[in-house]
């Protein structure tokens, strides 16, 4: 006789996770901290925090000049949050993940050092209408000074990229296709494998900003196969003023520096400077070192949680906060794709998003309003702001309840 | 809600309602469109003037309750002043909504704009109410057709 088969489905310990969560603990304006601006910034977890301090009170010291205790312990820190980023995202060598300041310092590398140098006049790059600006003006830039061509890819009213679109805007003109992983306005999730795929057929290759997608959906930049891949720390739980740009070798070992300075260089004459290997090559000066380090202490924190179970969390938050918000009546939300994360944008009927944040934020719920840094998204909607809640995997039920109620308030006052 | 009360006053509410003079003005002889960029909001400014006069003032466009209550407002209280008498109001409406809040608020020749005293305790909202004093002020001291918050 067999063992019968039993699905079950992960539950996620949330008020553990919350006590690792110092700053959830702060009352707002006389309530409790409802901290649903996720997308924007996430919260940092005690590990974090205490490896930033650690790391100035025992380790301080500039890196790769070793010759002292503290600056090989500085080093050796260092370098083991780039492994740890390396396996975070399945990336076949460490060499290959450049430390940047984060998401849009590591596009705009891509741009300067890949499309300056390869991109020319008839050539085509190509990215989505519901790109962030930091997957636009780069390529916008680029083009202007190469005399190449941006063309973007439309969506549908859910939010959804529009394949058959995607299929005729590939043509052997494009270079590039540069796309959105997660929406950070919509939490659409882009059908990236195949995006990629597509764009290496027709020749063109294919960087993908992972800002949003990487605090919430694995990554594996090998099974994806992008030639480029940038995140940033603190929107997976790190601190600030880091990030990685992810780049095939063959392609970052074609493309000049982006930077110079420090670090970068192998030898410097007046006459003639060479450059240092990979990864060093494009990182330039003295880096946010105990940030980088902060960064490892994120990974290692996610590593040690349950992250289906979280993201099977965060789902039923989005579905519960969903199906109360259509329910508040001249509510319209936006961007309904049938792949999202955690991203709750909405627009009710006669008050404006700002004056829904300052009544919220008022009941203790910090929301994002305003154009999240994509216009194009705002204008396809014929919009000129949303409100929008994101959530992560330290929100409750309580914490849904809560921005709704508020949302009630609003009504109240506003409507 | 009593700390919002304070910056969404009645009369606040009201003219977000029913913005008073809320169109545009085909006869404007000075136009102004303010912008910003932070939020999306967005307005035009129209004067109608009589020599240094204002003889009419008016206003459309896009935003928040208080960038519209503060429009209204303020074009109630532009008509039949010199631009001498504006610029005065300008610098008294700026100075109330970037008053430190812990001191006493000025509203001395303010009028019904004294009700933005409130905006003093949400720093966000100060360039909500100041738009269209911007735009404004652009209008009818340096004739810049555009402004922006940023």
């Amino acid at each position: 006789m067999g063992v019968a088969e039993t699905t079950v489905t992960p539950t996620f310990d949330v008020d553990r996770v919350r006590a690792d969560f110092p700053i959830l603990r702060q009352q707002v304006h006389g309530h409790p901290l409802v901290y649903l601006d996720n997308a924007n910034t996430t919260q940092k977890p005690q590990a974090v925090i205490d490896a930033l301090s650690e790391y100035y009170l025992s380790s301080n010291a500039n890196i790769h000049r070793a010759t002292h205790l503290l600056s090989e312990r500085a080093t050796r820190a260092y370098e083991r949050s780039r492994v740890l980023l390396q396996r975070f995202i399945n990336a076949a060598d460490s060499h290959e993940v450049i430390l940047t300041r984060g998401c849009t310092d590591g596009i705009n590398l891509v741009a300067q050092a890949w499309g300056r140098t390869f991109l020319k006049p008839g050539d085509e790059v190509l990215i989505s209408w519901m790109e962030h600006h930091s997957n636009i003006v780069p390529w916008q830039i680029v083009c202007e000074q190469t005399g190449a061509t941006l063309r973007a890819v439309p969506i549908n009213e859910r939010g959804e990229l529009r394949i058959e679109e995607f299929d005729r805007l590939l043509t052997d003109r494009t270079r590039l296709v540069a796309m959105i992983h997660v929406s950070n306005a919509l939490g659409t999730i882009a059908p990236i494998a195949e995006i990629v795929r597509k764009a290496h057929a027709a020749g063109a290759l294919a960087l993908i900003d992972g800002a949003q997608a990487a605090a919430h959906v694995p990554v594996d930049v090998q099974a994806i196969d992008a030639d480029f891949y940038a995140f940033s720390g603190h929107k997976m739980f790190g601190p600030t003023g880091t990030g990685v740009l992810y780049g095939k070798a063959a392609l970052l070992d074609r493309m000049p520096p982006y930077q110079g300075g420090g670090d970068m260089i192998a030898s410097v004459t007046f006459e003639k400077t060479t450059y240092n290997t990979l990864p060093y090559k494009f990182e330039a000066g003295t880096p946010n070192i105990a940030g980088v380090v902060g960064f490892g202490a994120a990974v290692e924190y996610l590593n040690g949680i349950d992250r289906e179970a979280a993201r099977v969390h965060e789902d039923a938050l989005l579905a519960h906060a969903t199906e109360l918000v259509a329910a508040v009546p001249g509510v319209r939300i936006i961007g309904q794709a049938r792949q999202k994360t955690s991203v709750l944008s909405f627009v009710m009927d006669g008050i404006h998003p700002h004056d829904v944040g300052t009544v919220l934020d008022n009941e203790g719920v910090a929301i994002r309003t305003g154009q999240h840094c994509a216009q194009p998204v705002m204008d396809r909607y014929g919009i000129v702001s949303t409100a929008r809640a994101s959530f992560a995997f330290y929100n409750t039920t309580a914490d849904v309840q809560a921005f709704v109620r508020a949302l009630h308030k609003v009504k109240e006052l506003l409507g | 809600m009593s700390d919002l009360r304070e910056l969404y006053q009645e009369v606040i509410l009201d003219h977000n309602r029913r913005p008073r003079n809320f169109r545009k003005l085909e006869c404007a002889d000075r136009t102004c469109e303010g912008f910003n960029p932070l939020c999306g909001d967005r307005l035009t400014l129209f004067l109608d003037m009589d020599g240094d006069r204002i003889k009419d003032v008016t206003f459309e466009g896009t935003g928040c309750a208080i960038s519209r209550a503060s429009a209204s407002l303020m074009t109630d209280a532009l008509k039949g002043k010199t631009i001498a008498e504006v610029n005065a109001l300008f610098e008294r409406f700026h100075k109330l909504v970037t008053s430190d809040p812990e001191t006493p608020p000025d509203t001395s020749g303010l009028g019904k704009l004294a009700v933005f005293a409130g905006v003093r305790e949400h720093p966000s909202r100060i360039k909500c109410a100041t738009l269209s004093w911007h735009t404004l002020k652009a209008a009818v001291t340096t004739g810049e057709t555009k402004v922006s918050t940023e």
